[in-house]
């Protein structure tokens, strides 16, 4: 699994954060990354989730 | 009589059969959606319904098609645009202003966004945690002290989040009363010329709180507005003072009617209460399904831009769009018997901050005060109850963000 964030396009709204927040944080500006070493989704399952829970599809997942 | 002209130049050429369902309606019971919106269920994901003028728009029904289209660049939020539809006479004045965050589109929406979206994310909210909890003890000191009976809106849920907002923007919580009787006026008139002039009221008010925040700077989120964009001449004077205006309407308001009628509600859920009081880490999980439950904001609107082929229907350019949260937050699809209030379920992917980029900028903060206050206020008060006949309690007709108008309560 590969993820990556669009921080062009992310409004900052935190959704990945709350959904997967092993995966997922925001940096001192508010917009989301991933947290480093959890590119491939640490094995978390609620990151299709939190994909799907951003609010401006910012967020995608690829199968390996 | 309203003193606001009201053209509505789309009107007459698209005025609904006498039997279209007319948006928005009042609630029968003030948590669950009018019982007139009941003939839209299994009518398809979009149906043609009428606002007061007659104008026929889309509204959204189904929760996969909401989400879709509030992603949508083809539909537009400028409310200058004269085809948007304003579904409440009252708010016809709108169109003449250019409503930062939620009346542009991007990349002006943008611009103005990401000057904010650090003060709003996951870890400033989760720093603001403590002081939240120190306003509500504060306020629950005092409501017992006084000892029963209370009126838990102006008690609490509406002093919550209006001291929330003071703290985080730099506001002298000192104004409170001026400033949520202008929001007040502004949301619910009742006339057009009421609500307009307590616009121009609080506009004022906050041009010179920011005056005299320029020569006396304080730690606000207006301050550093003033210091990092104004100053530098990125943002102008009169856009700050509509930013303003807008993070302190929608920061209290919307807040307060979400405590005032999650507190109704879990109230004549007594078994779920009894519950959640056994369980408080549940309390996150319960205001996520309160926010789907209640929808409190049951109206966003936008306007096509171009045509747009969606759920079996062509959304034209220039046609309205309605989507009623209260009825896309129920889609049996979605949520398996949606009218039941059940935090078992995961809520998750509701739409009642909205959904695209305008989805609520403070939504994060929004959680944290409602899980502060719900939580604070069933531990401290166990034996919490409504001090009234719940049928003959007062709630907000449906023009405007939905809430108690008061909620007497004793313990």
């Amino acid at each position: 699994m590969r993820i990556a964030i669009d921080q062009d396009v992310c409004i900052g709204s935190g959704q990945c954060v709350l959904t997967a927040p092993k995966v997922f944080t925001q940096d001192d500006d508010g917009f989301s990354q991933v947290l480093p070493g959890s590119e491939d989704g640490a094995g978390d399952p609620l990151v299709r989730e939190a994909a799907r829970a951003c609010p401006v599809q910012a967020i995608t997942v690829e199968d390996a | 009589m309203t003193e606001v002209p009201t053209a509505a130049p789309f009107a007459a050429p698209s005025r609904a059969p006498s039997e279209a369902i007319v948006f928005p309606q009042d609630r029968s019971c003030p948590y669950h959606p009018p019982t007139g919106y009941r003939p839209l269920s299994g009518q398809g994901p979009l149906t043609r319904v009428a606002f007061y003028d007659g104008r026929q728009v889309w509204a959204v029904t189904g929760h996969a098609e909401a989400r879709a289209l509030l992603t949508d660049r083809r539909l537009s939020s400028d409310r200058q645009n004269p085809a948007f539809p304003i579904p409440i006479e009252r708010l016809e004045a709108i169109r003449r202003v250019r409503t930062p965050l939620i009346g542009v589109d991007d990349p002006e929406h943008n611009t103005q966004r990401r000057m904010l979206i650090p003060s709003f994310s996951v870890k400033r909210t989760a720093a603001m945690r403590p002081d939240i909890q120190r306003i509500v003890d504060g306020l629950l000191d005092r409501m017992l002290a006084q000892g029963p009976p209370a009126e838990l809106v102006s008690a609490f849920a509406l002093p919550v989040p209006s001291m929330v907002i003071c703290a985080l923007l730099g506001i002298p919580y000192g104004d409170h009363e001026f400033f949520e009787e202008q929001s007040r006026r502004i949301l619910r008139g009742p006339t057009s010329e009421e609500s307009e002039q307590a616009r121009l009221r609080l506009e004022e008010y906050l041009t010179e709180l920011i005056a005299r925040k320029e020569r006396e700077p304080g730690d606000g989120l207006l301050d550093e507005l003033i210091a990092d964009r104004l100053k530098e001449g990125s943002l102008a004077h009169r856009e700050l003072v509509r930013l303003a205006m807008i993070l302190l309407v929608a920061g209290h308001e919307t807040t307060a009617n979400m405590i005032s009628l999650g507190t109704f509600t879990l109230l004549e859920h007594p078994e779920r209460l009894a519950r959640l009081r056994e369980r408080p880490e549940q309390i996150p999980a319960a205001v996520e399904e309160l926010l789907r439950f209640l929808s409190i904001a049951d109206g966003l609107v936008r306007v096509a831009t171009e045509d747009i082929e969606i759920g079996g229907v062509t959304i034209r350019a220039d046609d309205g769009v309605l989507f009623p949260t209260s009825l896309i937050n129920r889609d049996a699809t979605a949520y398996p018997e949606p009218d039941a209030l059940d935090w078992d379920r995961s809520a998750r992917h509701h739409v009642a901050f909205g959904f695209g980029v305008h989805q609520c900028l403070g939504q994060n903060l929004a959680r944290a005060e409602m899980e502060i206050a719900l939580g604070s206020l069933f531990t401290r008060i166990p034996d919490l109850r409504l001090a009234a006949p719940a049928a003959e309690i007062p709630f907000k007709p449906g023009d405007t963000l939905q809430g108690m108008i008061e909620l007497p309560v004793a313990w």
